[in-house]
């Protein structure tokens, strides 16, 4: 289950809103071991393309250094789909590399309807889980 | 001589656990096959037939070894390689 406070969720679906037609990105931060997601860390999508994304290396070697030293993990991953369905693909799937991370999926194509799910994504298995919408 | 390779969560299987291995070589692929005499199995989550993985990220001290010669990229005493899968996917 994913527990994310309504900000948390508003500032992922508003990233995927703006950079929509290309996929947005990006990571939650929050303490070691807590589960919890605390840090909003939108990132560059280095492809830019409507169908896939990809950190640019250096600005991932940035945020991930600094979690290191905050004793931060990427507690969410997040992007968006903006013609198919908030669900992870099987390239999401084959590039999941972080394996106690919550991976959100929002997709934005239609602009009318919020699409905001989450999955776990380990050994090349997804489940999808609940998400618990509640303040700090 | 002692190189620090700082390993990612998903490879530590084969490290035992280990966040930060040591290692030695001249180059960035004998650094790689000496780690993979200590850890076997690491080296080809790193390198395929082409060379240095596509979407694992390989930083020497603070650069991208894509910009540094890739496997060939020389490695010293003192060195620290980070070694970072690529976080990447979408729909198409």
């Amino acid at each position: 289950m994913l527990t994310i406070s309504p900000e948390l969720r508003a500032k992922i679906i508003a990233h995927a809103r703006a950079d929509h037609p290309d996929e947005a990105c990006g990571v939650i931060a929050g303490p070691a071991g807590s589960d919890r997601p605390e840090r909003f860390i939108p990132m560059l999508n280095a492809e830019r393309s409507p169908t896939f994304y990809r950190f640019d290396s250096m600005e991932q070697l940035r945020v991930w250094r600094e979690m290191d030293d905050r004793d931060e993990e990427p507690v969410v991953i997040y992007h968006s789909h903006t013609a198919t369905e908030a669900y992870p693909s099987r390239t999401d799937v084959s590039y999941a590399s972080e394996p106690g991370a919550h991976y959100v999926l929002v997709s934005t194509r239609d602009p009318d309807t919020e699409e905001f799910r989450s999955f776990r994504i380990l050994d090349g298995v997804v489940t999808e889980e609940d998400v618990t919408v509640t303040p700090e | 001589m002692a190189i620090e390779v700082r390993i990612p969560t998903i490879l530590r299987t084969y490290t035992s656990g280990a966040k930060s291995v040591e290692g030695s070589g001249g180059t960035l692929d004998e650094l790689f096959s000496d780690l993979n005499k200590q850890y076997d199995g690491l080296r080809e989550r790193l390198v395929d037939d082409s060379g240095l993985r596509r979407f694992v990220n390989v930083y020497l001290n603070d650069e991208d070894v894509r910009f540094l010669g890739g496997l060939a990229a020389q490695v010293h005493d003192g060195d620290t390689v980070t070694v970072l899968p690529a976080v990447a996917g979408g729909a198409g």
